[in-house]
């Protein structure tokens, strides 16, 4: 089954120079925004985008038009925030539409913001995306040059100043609420909702904050409307999704496919499966903050419900780690642990001792110094992450950032306690004989 | 250290994009890196006089950041993921191959770092924020030193802009 391409068309059909401003405007770029300031905001917020059920491609998947409802009427000014700060593990895709289409995201920048009538928006760009910084950049002051953006824009009264801020290595700073605390010069620390940012986020100002893939999206949707893009996908998961392949296969590569073509179409087909025909032992369908799923998960289709609902998982971020027949998981879950415990910000008591708690059991299971409580320690103890321990998570911290820690633990349990029972063999513990013979 | 007079004038012109001037605080670190190659105190108290911080304000979030150097690093900064993507592709082996490597370099500061979004090239390095790979420990090397010798020409050290006359 072939691609749908349809954020990812001018890039993958104009690889040399999709980056470019004679590229965009060669191949229809900025007619959508043409469009779009000919209509109404309400029209496009209503008739186009809630129509066309585009759903946030961050990772929470939140109905997009529905966040822009939020907005409290009559209050200015009103910030719109990018996310361009892509970290969550094995994820690719917005650091590509922001190297190499930069104008598309720019584009749905200014359409989004004259639908959320908000005349300054900031894209917080990830700090290692060096050459996507530059060519953004370069394209923000073209886009100013041919009158896309600034004061009138093409003749239609709206204006709008969009601002390029540089993270600096942060994966915390990709949350929602942690991306605004850094764009006002602090720590990337979350904060508590509520307040929601759509009434308090950047500078206490009104906020909508959306994520790269998802504002890339717009212009096809003005362009050929909400109704065609809701006739793609399945369900309530609607349009297509660009989903990043990679750890063990073929052809490890971002893939743009219609919601509800399934894991293995994705894996098998379009990125070539497992090299040297060997098996699949697991994958990871939605970045690190997923919890896993196994060869027999192979055609459950890509619906973000399904997924989240009957599969205790969740599509998240779209990015689609594959681990073949030699993969230890117990190494691979002890390396997602120390990232966690690595990018925890602290604020939350649960988020920062748990994740350290995690990342030391997993390694000493993972190295061959564990303990046969092992796996039922991290579960007594994660039960105060996320209580219940059941997909979708609960969390007793301020971010999702808490729970995530909690996702390969549970998964390990899930399909693999026989194995590690084995494994951890007898307690071999050196234990300290209590004094005096007993009544310690 | 002060910021030079250019870099004085890009910093005012920074504070004036925001509509609250601390939020320039991250760029200005990033200005004060590329200038003199990493984040000194007296860097972080001169971007606290312009912002009106203290300057355990400006460490407080530069120490939270891990692109900001507060020790001086090489003039190549050599990152190396060893994420999951990384980890079943050699990305823990080539990082030990490169630290070892370059243990005595005082040029090159190898550092692992977390998954860097280019998993499609696994196991992936960037050197001064330039993606390279999929890259073994030769290929990886024979990069490395094309930048040394300037056969490449690297990026600043916060990866800002390519330039090969700036100031280090």
């Amino acid at each position: 089954m072939p691609e749908t391409r349809i954020v990812t068309k001018r890039l993958r059909d104009h690889p040399e120079d999709s980056w470019t401003l004679d590229r965009y405007l060669s191949t229809g770029g900025y007619e959508a925004l043409r469009k779009a300031l000919g209509m109404t905001p309400e029209a496009i917020q209503d008739e186009q985008v809630k129509a066309s059920g585009l759903r946030g491609r961050g990772g929470a998947g939140f109905g997009t038009g529905q966040k822009w409802s939020f907005l409290p009427k009559d209050v200015y000014p009103r910030y719109l925030a990018v996310n361009a700060d892509e970290g969550e593990p094995s994820t690719f895709k917005d650091h590509m539409l922001v190297e190499r289409d930069p104008h598309q995201l720019i584009e749905g920048v200014v359409i989004s913001a004259f639908a959320v009538e908000c005349h300054l928006a900031f894209v917080y760009v990830r700090g290692e995306f060096a050459l996507g910084y530059e060519r953004l950049s370069r394209a923000i002051a073209e886009a100013y040059d041919r009158g896309f953006l600034g004061r009138n824009i093409l003749g239609s009264g709206f204006d709008l100043d969009v601002i390029l801020h540089r993270g600096a290595g942060s994966y915390i700073a990709g949350d929602e609420t942690g991306l605004l605390s850094s764009l006002e010069g602090e720590r990337a620390m979350p904060r508590i909702k509520p307040p929601f940012p759509a009434v308090q986020g950047l500078f206490a100002k009104p906020t909508v904050v959306n994520n790269v893939e998802t504002l890339s999206t717009v212009p096809a949707i003005i362009e050929r409307g909400g109704d065609w893009y809701a006739g793609l996908g399945v369900g309530r998961s609607t349009g297509t999704r660009i989903f990043s392949v990679s750890g063990h296969v073929e052809r490890p590569a971002n893939y743009e496919v219609e919601l509800g073509t399934t894991f293995r179409e994705l894996i098998e087909g379009l990125a070539g499966g497992v090299p040297g025909g060997r098996s699949i032992r697991f994958f990871i369908p939605g970045g690190a903050s997923s919890p896993w799923l196994m060869p027999e998960h192979l055609d459950e289709p890509t619906d973000m419900d399904h997924v989240q609902n009957d599969l205790k998982s969740m599509l998240g971020s779209g990015a689609i780690m594959v681990f073949d027949e030699t993969t230890d998981p117990l190494l691979v879950a002890w390396r997602l642990a120390k990232f966690f415990a690595h990018e925890s910000c602290g604020k939350c008591t649960p988020c920062r001792e748990g994740s350290g708690w995690i990342e030391k059991i997993l390694y000493r299971m993972s190295h061959g110094l564990g303990r046969p409580d092992d796996l039922d320690l991290m579960l007594d103890f994660g039960d105060n992450v996320v209580p219940g321990l059941n997909a979708p998570f609960a969390q007793t911290t301020i971010c999702a950032l808490g729970p995530s820690i909690m996702s390969n633990v549970v998964s390990l349990d899930r399909y693999f306690r026989d194995e590690i029972a084995e494994r951890m063999g007898a307690d071999t513990r050196t234990r300290i004989p209590a004094p005096g013979g007993g009544g310690g | 250290m002060a910021f030079t007079p250019e870099n004085r004038a890009r910093a005012d012109e920074i504070v004036a994009r925001y509509p609250v001037a601390k939020s320039a605080t991250l760029p200005l670190l990033h200005l004060a890196q590329d200038q003199d190659g990493w984040v000194s105190p007296d860097a972080m108290e001169e971007i606290g006089r312009i912002l009106d911080l203290t300057s355990a304000q400006v460490l407080g979030v530069c120490s939270f950041y891990s692109m900001f150097k507060r020790e001086p690093v090489g003039q190549l900064v050599v990152s190396v993921c060893t994420n999951v993507s990384c980890l079943v592709n050699g990305g823990p082996e080539l990082l030990r191959a490169l630290e070892d490597r370059h243990l005595d370099d005082d040029d090159v500061s190898v550092e692992e770092v977390e998954c860097l979004a280019a998993c499609d090239l696994a196991p992936v390095m960037q050197v001064n924020y330039d993606y390279h790979g999929p890259v073994d420990v030769e290929a990886a090397a024979t990069i490395i030193d094309e930048y040394k010798s300037r056969v490449r020409t690297p990026r600043t050290i916060s990866g800002t802009r390519v330039d090969a006359g700036a100031a280090r």
